[in-house]
């Protein structure tokens, strides 16, 4: 697909796309499974996001009284407006899961050290922006979902001692979730955010750029090809693809809207949105200090500092760093599954009851402590058996805390009923 | 010793001052609770003691709290609030339980299951003229429950 660039071609928004392009890239980069496009998909959402939300923001009204009879009217009284709404909800959706996958392909190619650390960590303040974007939303149509959903994880934070209950309430504007809260996650989804975000993704791009781009295999064997058309066409044909595939979702599924919140009774059971999923069922087995600060605190500072790390120069770009990758990646994941999916039967089932009836002073810290146990084993054994280094230790250690969160989160999502009781 | 003192770091450093210093404000008062206990307490008005019946819960949604009658006559006010996340508890015949976590307490507020960790938080109740009056205004936390926290009438 190598042809020289037609003059007409360079319009004022092709100029701006190659402001962002470098003019020539490595063939082997705009290769669709060398990033499958990820980084690029999320900034079409964002930038799909911005315009429906926009077009939200002249429906909306903020306030308790008022919200939930402005989307229903948006809904049913205005022209199309269920579509937008629809077409907001999947893409915000839809986005959670590309930046995490996006994240996955730059972890397994070993693309967060030397250059692209400073990278890692501005992708890694995307996230959590994506995350806080999903949130603040969750709470706007003020249903039944959504009031509960955020009165639940408004609360986690009063397990940090100290300065937890001030976190809380200053985010919430008081100690309830009421109209100063709607008011301040509104004014927070709809101006802050976008406004951080935006700061953010440029300097994500500006650094991309600035480290050659993509993290490529074999970087000496260059063979360049001109980004227009080569790479735009891609782009091209990746967002067209997309955008078909949410407007053909939106059609068919509406966006959940379920009663207007009623602040004296709490559905039963209520969840926490689906991302937050895992944390929620982690919460009903380990103590809730463990759940909401210890092992966050952990994970993320563990996410930051890997790259700082010593690590050889090698493999860099390669997925999963080396043949046996793969299979440490296979035997990590699938034992994080089993015993992750086995420790919470036997803790819903045998631990909970029994320590109940000793104290529940000592809730959760049992299970928490087996599966330290656990992952110290799985790794002891990949040790014998790949005789595996740090950046392979790194890789199962990743693998086998993602996994469970995955697990958890599925569980928590659909084998959890009436009272939190497992359902089969 | 002498300081580095120019304009331009002085601005700087001020600016930065001033930043600070309205964010700090900003993030401790947000630890203040309103205390408007001495002005106008506000009493939810329960109704006349004698119309409570003993082993009793009652609920009060709209006064935010539940009346645990115990046997001996004893009165013990819930905040409706479940300590684990701020759900709203349901009552049971012989206690609580929580919908969005399943943690249950029994009708002095402990906790029986986890994952709540602490006693059910109370209000301050008086009697006055045979009627039995709540401040829901002011829940208090407790970390478990002892004799001194039960009115008797």
């Amino acid at each position: 697909m190598t042809s020289k660039p037609s003059k007409k071609s360079y319009g004022i928004f092709t100029t701006f796309l190659l402001h962002l392009h470098p003019p020539m890239v490595d063939k082997s980069a705009i290769k669709f499974t060398r990033t499958f496009g990820l980084g690029g998909i999320n900034a079409l959402l964002f930038v799909i996001l911005a315009v429906t939300g926009v077009l939200l923001r002249f429906s909306y009204i903020p306030t308790p009284n008022q919200a939930y009879e402005s989307i229903l009217n948006l809904q049913n009284q205005t022209f199309l407006g269920g579509l937008l709404r629809n077409l907001h909800h999947w893409s915000a959706k839809l986005m959670v899961i590309t930046a995490f996958l996006h994240l996955l392909r730059v972890f397994f190619t070993q693309s967060i050290y030397f250059e692209r650390k400073r990278n890692w960590f501005y992708g890694l303040g995307l996230f959590a922006l994506i995350l806080a974007f999903n949130f603040t939303g969750y709470l706007l149509p003020w249903d039944q979902l959504s009031f509960w959903a955020v009165t639940v994880v408004s609360n986690m934070p009063y397990y940090i001692p100290f300065v937890g209950e001030g976190l809380s309430n200053f985010l919430r504007g008081g100690p309830d979730v009421d109209g100063h809260t709607l008011l301040n996650f509104y004014n927070l989804h709809t101006s802050i955010l976008p406004l951080l975000f935006v700061v953010l993704m440029s300097l994500h791009f500006y650094l991309v750029r600035k480290a050659k781009g993509v993290t490529l295999e074999n970087p000496e064997e260059k063979e360049m090809v001109i980004v227009m058309p080569n790479l735009v066409i891609r782009e091209t044909l990746v967002a067209l693809g997309l955008f078909i595939g949410l407007l053909l979702v939106s059609m068919l599924f509406a966006a959940p809207l379920l009663e207007y919140a009623n602040p004296q009774l709490s559905p039963n059971p209520i969840k926490a949105p689906w991302y937050f999923a895992g944390m929620q069922e982690l919460l009903i087995h380990i103590h809730p200090t463990l759940a909401i600060l210890v092992v966050p605190v952990l994970f993320i500072g563990f996410l930051f500092w890997m790259p700082s790390q010593e690590i050889k120069r090698e493999n860099i770009g390669k997925w999963f760093y080396n043949e046996q990758g793969k299979s440490i990646l296979i035997y990590s994941s699938l034992l994080s599954f089993f015993f992750t999916f086995a420790l919470v039967l036997i803790n819903d089932y045998i631990i909970a009851d029994m320590m109940n009836s000793l104290t529940p002073l000592l809730f959760g810290w049992i299970p928490f402590i087996i599966y330290i146990l656990l992952t110290i084993g799985i790794i002891f054994f990949l040790k014998k058996k790949f005789k595996i280094d740090k950046f392979e230790l790194f890789n199962a250690l990743f693998t086998i805390i993602f996994t469970s969160y995955v697990v958890l989160s599925l569980i928590s999502i659909y084998l959890r009923g009436n009272n939190m009781e497992l359902i089969f | 010793m002498t300081m580095k003192f120019n304009r331009r770091g002085f601005i700087k450093k001020g600016v930065i001052a001033l930043i600070g210093a309205q964010l700090g404000y900003l993030f401790f008062d947000s630890f203040k609770r309103k205390d408007q206990s001495d002005k106008d307490q506000k009493w939810f008005e329960v109704g006349p003691l004698s119309n409570l019946e003993k082993n009793t819960i009652y609920p009060y949604q709209s006064g935010q709290f539940y009346l645990s009658v115990l046997e001996d006559g004893g009165i013990l006010a819930f905040s409706v609030k479940c300590t684990h996340l701020g759900c709203v508890i349901q009552a049971q015949k012989d206690g609580f339980i929580c919908p969005c976590h399943s943690s249950s307490f029994n009708k002095y507020g402990e906790v029986m299951s986890p994952p709540a960790t602490r006693a059910l938080d109370t209000f301050d109740i008086k009697v006055k003229n045979g009627i039995l009056m709540v401040n829901n205004q002011n829940a208090k936390k407790r970390s478990q429950f002892e004799k001194s926290q039960i009115t008797y009438a």
